[in-house]
């Protein structure tokens, strides 16, 4: 037996020895030793640090994004198969702003359930996947930058099954997609109403209204705008009704790892830069002209007097200007894709106007 | 080899890198150590990490409130429930479908090797086509196949398929009707496990002093006169209704009552059962083709019928090369009901993945999920390698 293993021993160790790079000393105790100094050798971990993601973007030429490719309207796939959509549309500005060129980021599809891992072991530099803020992600999976999607959870039903209000859902059964805050909404939901219902869960978005069109569940429930989506890539969009009733709160927000404040600065400072510009009527056809605007703030905004953090956070004077020629403003992202003549779907923008027009988007002061 | 002669001559004549107990040693000495290195190095840089990033590594969220649901749980479960009861619910679904799928697939396993075998040519080949479909697709599409192609295509709940039963099929599912205990069923059912009791107890007994007196001892009629005796009391004593039959209505959304399959849980069973069993077929087959054609043809020539030969001879010798790929083939088919995550049956590791999400702590549920899996794998393996011990040959 050991002679015929001995040719495979002998290999392993002279592997062993020239690993251990050892000079001429064949002696086994000088192999061992040399092991356990290679265990000492302390190999930190990829964690961030401050200024490391953005270290680490500028590397490697792109910004790795957490998204998606199956929802309408916010992540997608246009017939060329480039991502697009609302969410695409905030990564394409962060690439932009740190980058120079929009086109420089690779799109991670993710399931829910596989966000929150992937953001905690940063193996992005981003999620923008209609992702909701809430205490616990917050605390546990990475840092929220702004709100970006003002949004709430409601339920979508067949016309034709006579339902009008959520009072008649005793019994119902329903399909929802698992590891998302929609889930626990609709459990509260049912529980405080004191109804009884069927979950039907599924990992792939796709195979929960898959599940719906085909009839295992008589309602599916998500946030407003992901149904909205959804019904509009179904075989008859007109055979299902939104019911006008929100159960919750879900602001979407993008979000960077935990650990590095810097790269948290910046991402916050692109989307508010997209706020702002929409403010200040900046737009991606103006933005050059606006650089010789007569109006103070568009100049801070766009870089071209003063240095209102920029250089603090190793980004451009024109970073932010970059970041509206590439994708336009905060307005004009919505509208390409929900406004009225949007190539997704049409959703008034309720919450999602500026503050100055009734909306909840705000964005700090570019000073 | 050198090991015949004195020790102290074979010392000092071979130098120690060509002496095989050296270097024996020395390997095994230098393999450990890297080994032990990578595992320390491994477990280093992992608890670095986690702490880097702030992870948790306890179990304690297993006693906070789970907050999701889970579809038709087999036990008692709410989202106000501890994410522990969330985790039991996922290790009662894996053991149901598993423990229904071995048993569904070694059936219908043997079938398709008893056909595969058949000296019918169309039967044999129908048995074969079946093997090599299951064998070269991967189980996820089949069972992708099986929900969303068969199951989803079924009539709406209002345009249920109606079988004599009756039984109810549609999108949301089988629902049989079943008979259930009434309040006064209890001591039917007492007495009908008394009756199975005794009637087997007398069964063996009687049989094996058959054996051991040569006289005829009527074990068999015996037995059967016990099983159904014993519950014909009990059948009496509720007052001539233990049972009665829940017949599913159709209410509101659904039909209500019954013994309901969900179409989750029928497309990952059918799915398993299906694939597994085309291994399975090919192990019988093995074992029964491994028999050598001597011993059948020498228990005809000595008279035992056909079924004789099959159950004493036959059987017992291929069983012993059927049970260790069998086994396997066993813990194959409990791991591969993980891929229930696909089609929304909700059993261990999809409740575990739910969990990483909902609380946040992925390395504590997935070091959960892989415990579990572990220590079924291995009492299934265990109480396995008992009755494959006692069935193979005694070597003397």
């Amino acid at each position: 037996m050991f002679r015929k293993l001995f040719p495979v021993f002998a290999v392993l160790v002279s592997l062993a020895l020239l690993t251990a790079a050892c000079s001429s000393g064949s002696e086994a105790p000088v192999v061992i030793e040399t092991v356990i100094v290679t265990v000492e050798v302390p190999v930190v971990a990829a964690t961030a640090g401050r200024g490391e993601i953005l270290n680490r973007v500028i590397e490697r030429g792109k910004l790795i994004c957490g998204g998606r490719t199956d929802l309408t309207g916010f992540g997608y796939l246009d017939e060329n198969g480039r991502n697009i959509g609302f969410d695409i549309d905030l990564c394409r500005a962060v690439a932009a702003a740190v980058l120079g060129d929009p086109e420089a980021i690779e799109v991670v599809p993710l399931t829910a359930a596989d966000r929150g891992p992937v953001l905690q072991t940063a193996e992005v530099d981003m999620l923008s996947r209609n992702l909701t803020w809430t205490t616990s992600r917050d605390a546990q999976w990475g840092n929220f930058t702004t709100v970006m999607f003002y949004d709430g959870q409601g339920f979508m039903i067949r016309k034709d099954s006579g339902i009008t209000s959520t009072d008649e859902f005793d019994g119902a059964t329903v399909c929802v997609t698992s590891g998302t805050t929609t889930e626990q909404n609709l459990a509260d939901f049912f529980r405080q109403n004191n109804m009884t219902y069927e979950a039907v869960i599924f990992e792939e978005t796709a195979a929960v209204y898959s599940a719906y069109e085909e009839g295992r569940c008589d309602i599916t429930t998500s946030d407003k705008s992901q149904l909205a989506s959804v019904r509009s890539g179904f075989a008859n969009p007109d055979d299902h009704i939104i019911l006008d009733i929100t159960i919750s709160k879900e602001p979407l927000t993008p979000a960077v790892p935990h650990g590095d404040d810097a790269w948290f600065d910046i991402v916050k400072e692109v989307m508010y830069a997209l706020i702002n510009a929409e403010e200040l009527g900046v737009t991606q056809a103006n933005v050059e002209e606006m650089k010789s605007s007569e109006n103070i703030n568009v100049l801070r905004l766009l870089g071209q007097e003063g240095d209102w953090g920029y250089s603090d956070l190793g980004l451009d004077a024109e970073a932010l200007a970059n970041a509206i020629a590439a994708v336009g403003n905060y307005g004009e992202i919505y509208n390409r894709y929900m406004g009225p003549d949007g190539i997704a779907f049409t959703l008034p923008r309720g919450p999602n106007d500026l503050w100055s027009n009734g909306g909840l988007m705000y964005a700090p002061p570019v000073k | 080899m050198a090991t015949n002669q004195p020790s102290v001559l074979y010392k000092s004549e071979i130098p120690f890198y060509r002496d095989e107990r050296v270097l024996k040693a020395i390997a095994q000495i230098v393999s450990a150590a890297l080994i032990i290195a990578a595992v320390v190095w491994a477990v280093l840089n992992f608890l670095k990490a986690a702490e880097a990033r702030s992870m948790t590594l306890t179990f304690d969220f297993l006693k906070e409130a789970a907050g999701f649901p889970i579809s038709n749980p087999p036990i008692e479960y709410e989202p106000s429930m501890t994410f522990g009861r969330a985790f039991l619910v996922g290790l009662v679904n894996t053991l149901l479908v598993s423990v229904f799928g071995v048993i569904g697939a070694t059936l219908l396993g043997t079938l398709i090797a008893l056909a595969r075998l058949s000296s019918n040519w169309l039967l044999s080949r129908i048995a074969l086509a079946y093997i090599e479909f299951h064998r070269n697709i991967p189980l996820l599409v089949l069972l992708f196949i099986w929900y969303f192609t068969v199951f989803a295509q079924l009539p709406q709940v209002a345009d249920s398929i109606v079988w004599p039963g009756p039984i109810y099929i549609s999108k949301r599912g089988f629902y049989l009707t079943w008979p259930r205990l009434t309040e006064t069923g209890m001591p039917f059912v007492i007495l009908l496990g008394i009756g199975i009791l005794a009637a087997s107890i007398v069964y063996i007994v009687l049989r094996r002093r058959r054996e051991i007196t040569g006289k005829e001892t009527y074990y068999f009629p015996i037995s059967v006169g016990l099983l159904i005796f014993f519950p014909l009391i009990g059948w009496f004593l509720s007052g001539g209704t233990p049972l009665w039959l829940d017949v599913p209505v159709l209410d509101g959304f659904n039909y209500q009552g019954g013994l309901r399959f969900t179409p989750e849980f029928t497309a990952l069973f059918v799915g398993l059962t299906m694939y597994t069993a085309a291994f399975i077929a090919e192990v019988v087959r093995a074992g029964i083709q491994a028999v050598d054609r001597g011993q059948i043809e020498a228990a005809r020539a000595v008279g035992l019928s056909t079924i004789q030969v099959l159950s004493l001879v036959i059987i017992p010798q291929a069983l012993r090369v059927i049970i260790p790929p069998m086994i396997s083939q066993y813990l194959n088919l409990t791991k591969n009901s993980s891929l229930a995550l696909a089609v929304g049956f909700q059993e261990l590791f999809s409740v575990g993945k739910i969990a990483i999400n909902q609380a946040g702590r992925a390395v504590p549920v997935f070091a959960l999920v892989m415990i579990t899996y572990l220590t079924m794998s291995l009492l299934t393996s265990f109480v396995l390698n008992i009755y494959n011990r006692r069935i193979q040959f005694v070597t003397r």
